[in-house]
């Protein structure tokens, strides 16, 4: 249970679109000041729990690679004692340390109860942009404050971002291939399935209800798609292989690669598994199905010129046309939900490295480079980061960076390898 | 044999009847010691005779004995050296695996060469059935390589059935590059990784 509410609009519309430059946002990275909150329940006092809202606070802004959080041991008036509204607040103090935005959070904390407000400033204007209070239970400190940062990077960026998001991944933990789940920053980390077996290529519902891979459980690579509520599982299993299973963007229905036929073509599904259509038509290895927002176009990856390159076909007049030009082989394409580029991996010399391409075929991109293999981009639901495996370290492990290649880091700290994230759909429908 | 044994009967007779005259003549004089020592001297020869019969009959036995060992020796070997052959032919049909060039599904001249064996195998055992596992090395990406896999293990099936084999006694499975014999990242590793690996079902 968790209620917010808006309760200060200075301004109807706010210029959203000064404070981040929207065609290259990461390298301009805008200065932000958090302070420790304010404790405004003096009778059961929780200093903790206002350093820790700080904290998280500053990490999830940081995690989006739009702000840079300034240092605590930098600021020059302690606002948890001056207090957090604007004329207790001296901008000249967070200007000079180089703040653009000041962030200002009080914290009431009771017997499973938690309220916490906030307030965004501009320290430039000595203006507040907006505020808002939460009310939740005890728990729900995380939930709230991730809410804050959404309404954050919403105000500034025009987009709800990703904090309402998990990453599916593969991992070795277990011995076994294995599909984890984790929050958007690698938080609580679940294991989904215990095939004991072979498990590979997770895919979000556009619902992010259910998860799709494929399994060998059977001894063959079968398609399944579970639900994550109950873990029930509906089996797509035709002969021969059944992977690469991803859902067309706004429909129940999904596309794989499946090879009954004797070669591997990429397949309109029902939701329930039946063959609706045969997409591809080439003699050729076909794998590896994306589409476009609109779930008109699909890219995916054909051997039918000779080494594996990224296609586009138009799935209402059948048109293709070829995508990459540049290497001999080119994999893994992920459309972007923003739509306006596409991102694959590319390798040379057995090292691959992640690229974006606009769906025109323009701009091609090179994101990492020099720092081990880098495969399997997956894009953040707003279009803004991507997370990919990496053996830079020596063992395969899910980064993050942002959509510019930017802030690269590691996702999750867990035994074994971890490959192949998923990064799902946006949980939160506002 | 038989005429001695006639000669030696006759003259035991007589000599016998002699004896009884003998004792006859002067029973009061001699004991029946000489009788004695002589009785079981006859008959001992004819005891080592019976034993030389036997041991003969016996030495015929035991040489038919150990010829029909032989005999059953030499086909337990053959049997055992046909085992071990069906064995040895069943263990380079599992062993011997077939390699792939980069990014390749084509067969070469050493893989036809590996298949014919294989072809040959499966027509003496026409109740066997197979599988043929696609493997790929670690370079490329995983979902590529689990079709690129599978390719590897259809060519091989194609192969087969157009040399003969049902294509119901052949089946096929990918597993990418999930499955590597050697996880060094060097050629000499890739090399032997991107290869078609054979299982026999029943």
């Amino acid at each position: 249970m968790l209620v917010g509410f808006l309760w200060v609009t200075p301004f109807a519309a706010l210029a959203e679109y000064d404070y981040i430059n929207i065609s290259d946002p990461f390298l301009n990275k805008i200065p932000v000041a958090a302070p420790v909150f304010k404790n405004l329940s003096p009778d059961s006092p929780s200093p903790e729990m206002a350093v820790q809202a700080a904290d998280l606070l500053s990490r999830s802004l940081e995690f989006t690679g739009y702000f840079k959080m300034i240092d605590r041991a930098a600021f020059l008036e302690d606002l948890s004692v001056k207090g957090i509204t604007g004329p207790d607040i001296k901008f000249d103090n967070w200007r000079s340390i180089g703040a653009e935005l000041l962030i200002t959070g009080g914290i009431t904390a009771a017997d499973n109860y938690l309220q916490i407000e906030f307030r965004l400033f501009d320290t430039f204007k000595s203006e507040l942009l907006f505020g808002k209070r939460y009310k939740g239970r005890s728990d729900d400190l995380r939930k709230i404050v991730l809410r804050f940062c959404s309404e954050v990077v919403h105000r500034l960026t025009g987009k709800r971002g990703i904090y309402e998001s998990a990453i599916a991944f593969v991992s070795t933990t277990t011995g076994n291939k294995e599909i984890f789940i984790c929050d958007f920053d690698g938080h609580d980390v679940r294991q989904v399935t215990r095939t004991g077996s072979l498990t590979l290529f997770p895919a979000w519902s556009p619902d992010g209800l259910s998860i799709a891979y494929t399994s060998y459980q059977n001894d063959m690579p079968e398609i399944f798609i579970r639900r994550l509520e109950d873990a029930t599982e509906r089996r797509i299993s035709y002969k021969g292989i059944n992977i690469t299973p991803v859902w067309v963007p706004g429909t129940q229905q999904m596309a794989a690669t499946l090879s009954f036929e004797g070669d591997e073509e990429i397949y309109l599904l029902t939701e329930t598994g039946k063959i609706d259509k045969r997409v591809t038509k080439n003699w050729g290895i076909d794998v590896s199905p994306s589409f476009s927002p609109d779930g008109r176009k699909m890219v995916f990856v054909s051997k039918r010129f000779g080494n594996p390159q990224i296609f586009i076909q138009d799935l209402a007049t059948g048109a293709v046309r070829r995508l990459t030009y540049e290497g001999k082989y080119n994999t893994q394409p992920d459309w972007s939900p923003a739509g306006d580029w596409i991102a694959y991996s590319g390798m040379e010399n057995g090292q691959s490295d992640i690229f974006i391409i606009r769906p025109d075929g323009e701009d091609v991109k090179q994101l990492t480079r020099d720092s081990g293999s880098n495969e399997s981009p997956a894009w953040s639901p707003d279009g803004s980061m991507i997370a990919f495996c990496s053996n830079r370290t020596g063992t395969s492990r899910i980064y993050i960076m942002t959509a510019s290649g930017t802030d690269q880091r590691v996702l999750v700290s867990l035994d074994g390898k971890q490959t192949d994230p998923a990064w799902s759909p946006s949980f939160k429908e506002y | 044999m038989k005429k001695t044994n006639v000669y030696f009967k006759v003259g035991l007779v007589v000599l016998m009847v002699g004896l009884l005259l003998t004792m006859a003549a002067c029973s009061k004089k001699k004991p029946a010691a000489d009788p004695m020592e002589t009785y079981p001297s006859e008959s001992q020869m004819g005891t080592e005779a019976d034993q030389q019969a036997a041991a003969a009959r016996a030495v015929a036995e035991e040489e038919l004995a150990a010829q029909r060992l032989e005999e059953e020796e030499a086909a337990r070997m053959a049997a055992q050296e046909a085992a071990r052959m069906t064995e040895e032919a069943k263990m380079q049909f599992v062993n011997e695996d077939v390699y792939f060039n980069f990014d390749d599904a084509s067969l070469s001249a050493d893989a036809r060469m590996v298949l014919k064996n294989k072809v040959a195998w499966l027509r003496e055992n026409p109740n066997a059935s197979v599988l043929v596992e696609g493997h790929c090395d670690e370079r490329g990406t995983a979902e590529y390589n689990i079709a690129l896999g599978q390719r590897r293990a259809e060519s091989v099936k194609t192969f087969m059935v157009n040399a003969g084999i049902g294509a119901s006694r052949i089946n096929t499975i990918s597993y990418g590059e999930e499955r590597p014999v050697d996880v060094a990242g060097n050629e000499a590793a890739w090399a032997k990784n991107r290869r078609a690996h054979f299982k026999i079902l029943n």
